[in-house]
């Protein structure tokens, strides 16, 4: 399969889903989001938590995700939703995704629209026009050069490294070989395997990019007296086998195979494509991370999980693959691949690579991952201080 | 049976590929040849084991890395984890 069906964007890039994002520029506008998504069939919307009363690096990461959720390729449209006095205030919401994207993008705010019920009737009205646009979308055959693919591991265990995470590095390096982009995120499972990243590096400013996103993020957690090894690795890491985090990270880097790395992004900042194996600052967090990837703009995720993790996002398709053969056996409703033939030498690495890539591009050309069809929908922002 | 994995020759630990119990026998394969030991713990599934002492201080190594330091003497055989390692961090921008 050297090529996927999507959707072309007025901007350029390519979508593999066609969804219309109810966005709520604060915490105050997420309940109201959410009635307005559940009125419109085909939106998507989550719960932002934060909006208000951050310092400005934090909304700064806050706009970054909204901004680059809008932008996101698998969004046809935005109906952007705030409360009106809230920090991210309309007009810089809507700024921020107009230097991303030129899509269709409606706005409501709840103080001027005469409060909750017809906030809603005007937003539902919206996005029901909306999605009525998207559905006159074909699709187009693109190839797989246009995908980006972010990469995530979560509920580590020893498999992870020994298999999953070596399979998702095999299909990131058939990806970069295609012209596609790959991002391995996590800065916090960088710590101790750093130098084997920096040794990729494809220039000397990405080298010196890879040490400095990984002490910026150890110096942010002393700033506040705590180190990054606070509950990394977690109880359920080191419940499954893994020992310090040093040993977690030397795994999880597995997931940028062997390919040289091009670049070292910022907290979802917006990734080009055609860009090979590229590095995102996130935390190991799982759901802030791939939030950051998707806004990145990533079309789809594929993530690793030893323990079994449920997870997904309202925007981009969450693959799941496990190592641990007794948790694909026990969790098997919510993990898409087995990559624990690879452990008992009944499948060899090219084999199981290829398999995943293919499941990526069966996902792209629409097919339903388990995450998908559970409804799960869950994410985070990142954030570095309490609330001002 | 092969019931045990290392990742990189340089490793003196090894992963237990299925459930080990105290006395059986590890068997992994290095470079294409089997390697056996005793197992001297009961080692949890996909869990690591020492395959050869290791003295306290001495490196923990896993994927050719070090991945923390033993805190006591650890016995050829035995289980490796949170309760004989210490993670370190090194300066591995120096070290490169």
């Amino acid at each position: 399969m050297n090529t996927f069906y999507g959707y072309r964007r007025p901007d350029g890039r390519v979508g593999v889903r066609n969804r219309v994002l109810i966005l709520p520029a604060s915490v105050c506008a997420s309940d109201t989001t959410r009635i307005i998504a559940s009125q419109v069939e085909g939106s998507v919307t989550f719960n932002n938590q934060q909006g208000c009363s951050q310092v400005g690096p934090d909304q700064q990461l806050t706009m970054d995700v909204m901004a680059g959720y809008a932008a996101n390729p698998n969004i046809y449209g935005t109906v952007v939703v705030s409360l009106g006095c809230e920090n991210c205030q309309m007009d810089l919401v809507v700024a921020a995704i107009r230097e991303r994207t030129n899509k269709p993008l409606e706005q409501v705010i709840i103080q001027e629209a005469g409060g909750t019920l017809k906030a809603i009737e005007a937003a539902v009205r919206y996005a029901k026009a909306m999605v009525a646009e998207a559905s006159m979308l074909q699709k187009e055959e693109f190839p797989l050069s246009e995908l980006i693919i972010g990469t995530e591991c979560g509920g580590s265990d020893p498999t992870s490294g020994l298999a999953a995470n070596p399979v998702i590095g095999e299909m990131s390096d058939l990806l970069v070989k295609a012209g596609g982009t790959s991002i391995l995120s996590e800065t916090t499972e960088f710590i101790g395997a750093e130098h084997i990243l920096a040794r990729r590096a494809a220039t000397k400013e990405v080298h010196d990019r890879i040490f400095e996103i990984v002490h910026r993020y150890e110096n942010a957690l002393r700033l506040v007296g705590e180190e990054v090894r606070e509950g990394n690795p977690s109880p359920g890491n080191k419940a499954g086998g893994i020992t310090t985090l040093e040993e977690k990270s030397l795994g999880c880097i597995h997931k940028g195979g062997h390919s040289p790395v091009n670049a070292v992004y910022d907290y979802a900042k917006q990734v080009e494509p055609h860009q090979g194996l590229v590095i995102m600052d996130t935390p190991g967090n799982d759901p802030s991370s791939v939030a950051a990837m998707v806004a990145g703009g990533c079309q789809v995720v594929v993530f690793s999980s030893g323990r079994g993790t449920p997870t997904g996002n309202p925007i981009v398709p969450v693959v799941k693959l496990t190592g641990n053969k007794l948790t694909y056996a026990k969790m098997v409703d919510n993990i898409d691949f087995d990559a624990s033939p690879l452990i008992y030498g009944q499948k060899d690495l090219a084999t199981l690579g290829q398999d995943l890539l293919d499941m990526v591009v069966e996902t792209a050309r629409g097919k339903q991952t388990k995450a998908e069809a559970l409804g799960y929908t869950e994410m985070a922002i990142a954030r570095v201080c309490n609330y001002v | 049976m092969i019931n045990a994995m290392i990742i990189d020759p340089k490793d003196n630990v090894a992963v237990a590929i299925e459930p080990i119990a105290a006395g059986e026998t590890v068997s992994y394969l290095c470079g294409g040849e089997t390697v056996s030991l005793t197992a001297a713990s009961d080692i949890t599934i996909y869990h690591k084991l020492a395959t050869r002492e290791i003295k306290a201080g001495e490196p923990v190594v896993k994927y050719g890395e070090h991945i923390g330091v033993a805190m006591c003497d650890i016995a050829r055989g035995a289980h490796v984890h949170v309760h004989n390692v210490e993670s370190r961090r090194e300066d591995l921008e120096a070290k490169e």
